[in-house]
């Protein structure tokens, strides 16, 4: 499987997409895949901070209840509020609509800590 | 850590060709879905499911006495059945604790089915065989389930499907009855029976010739809209019938009329394992109760989670999910039976916080018939 390039990576599934001090963070579709059917997603709260690693959030398949963790550190600007009643966007189209959340990063250098899409797909192959 | 290895069914490499999920249940390796849950459980509401229940355990009980021994053994009276016909019931200890639940068929004057729980398929054997050994009744048991094979198309378009590869007349087989005969050529055991709350069938036929019925019985379904399904689907299908599963709603540490399941156990018929202990139950009424819950706020009950009236706890959920067929989030929950009426409010506990819920009349969904 093939990721796109302009994200980077988490070994947790999460992606997220850097213009300027702004990340927007998402799952990937390997982990949408894995989940299955998702139902359910528990957002944060606009404000939150994040802690790079750090549980944020809960997505829930049909049949099970799984952690979202932050791929960066920062502070919640914006979260996908779609997703409440369309839950869905998140195995649909993972890397678009289905965008979880946008922050203010907090430290830039967290970036090297991930991987980029190709090692992702190695990590996921 | 050592790891089980775990049992597979004859189909299990048609399974991982058609991309399934397959994952550890009750000691075999099964498929929990192949594409989506979702789809796959509205294909059984609306067409037709196929799911492989070959892990299941058949177990033969026969002799002159099968039937003396079987109205001794479970909690239903299996006397009353006709030939061809079937039998929801249970074994239980003699403190009335649900050892298995089961579904009795009666093949022959002397000669029943008990297909059981693959998780309990060696609990219901040693319990028939324990008592078999008191030497009290002319009947021996045989487990079958290792030779057999069970495929089962569920669903609205069920019948007319089957009906394509039989030249049994499907009418004539009532729910909850069976009949042997040939489907697509393999000699099989035809049973009106499911565990989804649609009209369906279970295929029984010897495992060697599994793949045969499966291949056949998908080829047939392709003009009836038929999906292969999983256990996920399995699953909320039976949770929204209102159905208990094993493990879940009921276990040792329950009995049957808290589960609403008292209409099964028959005091009147005379001696049974668990009778006093049941009678007593009945008399004073269970002090639990099982009861459905549609949840009022936005979260998804599941199995474990504390439920809470008037800010204490009182109980727990036994199974929960979004219910695909009607967009709500359902649970079945085991109170108090004091506390239990319809309308009453709970509160269940979902990650911490406190979420509402509104208890309802089970079943959550009741197929609409002609």
């Amino acid at each position: 499987m093939s990721y796109p390039d302009d994200l980077a990576y988490s070994r947790e599934h999460e992606w997220v997409r850097v213009e300027g001090s702004r990340a927007t963070i998402g799952i990937t579709s390997f982990a949408a895949d894995e989940l299955g059917d998702i139902v359910f997603v528990e957002l944060p709260e606009v404000g939150a901070t994040l802690t790079q690693f750090g549980t944020f959030g809960v997505v829930e398949s049909v049949k099970a209840v799984s952690d979202l963790y932050a791929p960066v550190s920062g502070a919640i600007v914006e979260v996908n509020d779609a997703l409440r009643e369309a839950p869905e966007l998140l195995n649909s189209d993972p890397f678009g609509e289905g965008w979880i959340a946008r922050l203010e990063l907090s430290e830039s250098s967290e970036l090297d800590a991930l991987l980029d899409a190709e090692a992702y797909a190695a990590e996921t192959a | 850590m050592s790891e089980a290895v775990l049992g597979r069914t004859p189909l299990h490499d048609v399974h991982t060709a058609l991309g399934a999920r397959m994952v550890p249940f009750a000691g075999y390796e099964m498929p929990v879905q192949y594409a989506s849950i979702i789809d796959e459980h509205r294909t059984v509401r609306s067409a037709v499911g196929l799911f492989d229940l070959s892990h299941m355990g058949e177990i033969e009980v026969r002799g002159e006495e099968a039937v003396a021994f079987l109205r001794y053994a479970l909690v239903s009276d299996p006397g009353t059945l006709a030939v061809g016909q079937a039998q929801y019931s249970m074994l239980c200890d003699a403190d009335g604790g649900i050892i298995d639940d089961l579904i009795t068929y009666r093949l022959d004057e002397g000669r029943f089915w008990i297909v059981c729980n693959a998780s309990n398929r060696s609990a219901v054997s040693d319990q028939l065989s324990m008592l078999l050994a008191r030497g009290d009744f002319g009947a021996e048991i045989e487990d079958r389930s290792d030779r057999t094979a069970l495929v089962a198309p569920q669903g609205p378009n069920a019948a007319a499907m089957l009906a394509e590869l039989t030249d049994l007349s499907l009418d004539t087989i009532a729910n909850y009855h069976s009949a042997p005969g040939t489907v697509a050529g393999v000699e099989c055991l035809v049973a009106r029976t499911g565990y989804t709350g649609e009209d369906g069938f279970e295929l029984f036929c010897d495992a060697r010739r599994a793949r045969d019925l499966w291949e056949a019985v998908m080829a047939a379904g392709e003009r009836h809209g038929l999906r292969p399904c999983g256990l996920g689907a399995r699953d909320t299908l039976r949770l929204e019938a209102g159905m208990p599963l094993y493990g879940n709603e009921l276990g040792r540490d329950t009995n049957p009329f808290e589960v609403n399941l008292g209409r099964v156990v028959k005091l009147e018929k005379g001696e049974f394992i668990g009778r006093a202990a049941l009678q007593a139950i009945q008399q004073s009424g269970p002090s639990r109760k099982l009861i459905g819950l549609v949840m009022i706020d936005n979260a998804i009950p599941r199995s474990g989670y504390e439920v809470r009236a008037d800010k204490e706890p009182v109980g727990h959920i036994t199974s929960g999910t979004l219910s695909p067929t009607l967009g709500t989030k359902i649970a079945m929950a085991m109170v108090p039976a004091g506390m239990a009426g319809l309308g009453n409010e709970f509160e269940v506990i979902v990650r911490d916080r406190p979420q509402r819920a509104e208890q309802v009349k089970l079943p959550f969904y009741r197929r609409p018939r002609d």
